[in-house]
């Protein structure tokens, strides 16, 4: 457990060092402040005390955000070569990919931690759901889980950072919108399948206010999968 | 503790970069592992320190196998890799908390562990600094003191002084020697001065083979095997001193090196010296002998001598 936290405090340190953590904060703060205060749909023109449009805003911007954050994380100690002074410590690839993954989520949640005045704001002004806030948070912070694992996983693929961005987006693009789209041509079995698969369907019916299991267990499998992956791919050196 | 590897091969793709190989090395000595570019020098070292997995074989450090304990046995390594790669973002200090904290060291000890590496390897005045700023000399020191940080009974450093000042250069094989006497230390180099000043044993590998084991002088007597002199035999006939030197009964072939100086190379045969038998026939006949140089093989010679094809 140490281990992991050594790592995790780590990047942490990084994110803070390189002022990626605070392009991160202020990119994010500010897509999701402008969107949902001042342009477009936003929460006057719909005249309601509803953070749906917050949400929806923030799950735009983290798919493109995280990949961002994470492309780095393993190609560039691949290509630095760090990661062998890594890994002869005693240190297990699993923990090293671990501590990463909860360097990104930590970052995440700060960034998240910081939209709370939206939230007293709009309470403020009506009637809040508050179950729909709670969920959408939860939502919010489980799908960045996700994005995280996938982000960690393509950056584990290569030593070049732009190539490790590229395939997040890639993967990531499928669980956000092409199962989506997938499950309404075909319909039946086959759109069932995929539309379980697809990552929007869990995060509204979250954001909506209703926690399943089904949901939690989707999320946490998606983690696992892909951090087991990257741990795999960080094993190929062997071959 | 010792390092017993027994008969690892790894290959990249269809090469074999290592193979089959096995060596000892004893709890206290150094090993100078030395092999021309691309011998399989770093692929053993990686293995050693665990980041690849031997193909076959295993390697036994204290006795234990590190295919089956591989956290365990890390922790009492200490592994300086080629080009020294370093986090060039963080400082120095910074650096080395980190280091000591993923050994797991005791939290109360980190302070005093990191105050000790940075006064070992002279690295007060940079101690602030981002490694990123630093002379490569620097980086290199900070290399050294994370692989000393948990004060490990293993060092493997591959190319400890590549990028060294000459000064620098003296500096670490003298720390290397000191640390050797307590630690078992395997390092790598292409400089054969540097086996000759800090190692103990030496292990020369080509194409993923070991093709030399043994100390300096005894590679030496290896490959020459029989002894070389120049001579100079002074106020002689220069034919008649050779005939004289050809009917020694230790010498196997004499050869002029400069008729008007009076200089001859004695090649003796195998197992014999001649050097008494050439002053006892001076003396018997009254030539007088101004130079007698037995001719050592160099280690570079014996290096080129198992290396070239």
């Amino acid at each position: 457990m140490r281990t992991i936290w050594t790592i995790t405090r780590r990047e942490l340190n990084s994110f803070f060092d390189s002022l990626m953590a605070y392009v991160m904060l202020l990119l994010f703060l500010g897509f999701s402040g402008l969107f949902t205060w001042l342009i477009g749909t936003n929460i006057f023109l719909i005249g309601q005390a509803s953070l749906r449009t917050f949400f929806s805003v923030a799950y735009w911007t983290l798919f493109f955000f995280i990949p961002a954050l994470t492309m780095g994380m393993i190609a560039q100690e691949n290509n630095t070569g760090t990661i062998e002074l890594l890994l002869t410590k005693p240190v297990t690839d699993r923990q090293l990919v671990v501590g990463k993954f909860t360097a990104s989520l930590l970052l995440v949640v700060i960034s998240l931690v910081f939209t709370l005045p939206y939230v007293i704001t709009v309470a403020s002004i009506g009637n809040l759901d508050q179950g729909a806030v709670i969920g959408g948070y939860l939502g919010l912070v489980l799908l960045s889980a996700a994005y995280i694992s996938i982000g960690i996983y393509a950056s584990s693929l290569t030593n070049n950072q732009i190539v490790a961005f590229l395939t997040a987006l890639f993967i990531g693009i499928f669980f956000q919108i092409v199962f989506d789209m997938l499950s309404t041509t075909f319909g039946g079995v086959v759109g069932e399948i995929f539309r379980y698969l697809s990552l929007t369907t869990h995060f509204e019916s979250m954001s909506r206010g209703v926690i399943d299991t089904k949901d939690l267990i989707y999320f946490i499998s998606l983690v696992v999968l892909f951090l087991k992956m990257a741990e795999d791919s960080l094993a190929k050196r062997n071959l | 503790m010792d390092i017993k590897v027994e008969n690892i091969t790894k290959s990249y793709g269809r090469q074999k970069a290592v193979n089959r190989i096995s060596f000892h090395v004893k709890t206290g000595e150094i090993l100078g592992f030395l092999g021309p570019n691309g011998a399989g020098k770093t692929t053993t070292m990686k293995m050693i320190t665990n980041y690849l997995i031997p193909e076959e074989g295993d390697i036994f450090i204290g006795g234990k196998s590190l295919l089956e304990e591989p956290e365990e046995l890390k922790k009492h390594i200490g592994y300086l890799p080629e080009n020294n790669p370093l986090y060039v973002d963080m400082p120095v200090i910074d650096y080395l908390e980190f280091s000591a904290e993923i050994q797991q060291i005791p939290r109360e000890k980190i302070p005093e562990r990191v105050r000790e590496m940075v006064r070992v390897c002279g690295l007060n005045q940079e101690k602030h600094k981002k490694i990123g700023e630093l002379s490569k000399g620097y980086r290199q020191r900070v290399g050294l003191a994370q692989a000393m940080i948990h004060d490990p009974e293993i060092l493997i450093l591959d190319e400890p002084t590549t990028g060294l000042d000459p000064n620098q250069i003296i500096e670490i094989r003298k720390l290397i020697r000191e640390l050797g006497r307590e630690k078992t230390v395997i390092l790598s180099t292409h400089i054969m001065q540097e086996v000759e000043a800090t190692c103990d044993r030496i292990l020369i590998i080509n194409k993923g083979e070991i093709v030399a084991d043994g100390t300096a002088d005894s590679l030496a007597r290896q490959v020459q095997g029989q002894e070389l002199l120049h001579v100079r035999i002074e106020d002689a006939d220069p034919n008649e001193v050779f005939k004289a030197l050809q009917q020694l009964p230790t010498v196997e072939l004499v050869d002029f090196l400069d008729r008007e100086k009076n200089r001859f190379e004695i090649q003796s045969k195998p197992d014999a010296s001649s050097n008494r038998e050439v002053f006892r026939l001076c003396t018997e006949k009254g030539w007088v002998l101004t130079e007698m140089i037995p001719i050592e093989t160099k280690l570079e010679d014996i290096f080129r001598e198992l290396t070239m094809n």
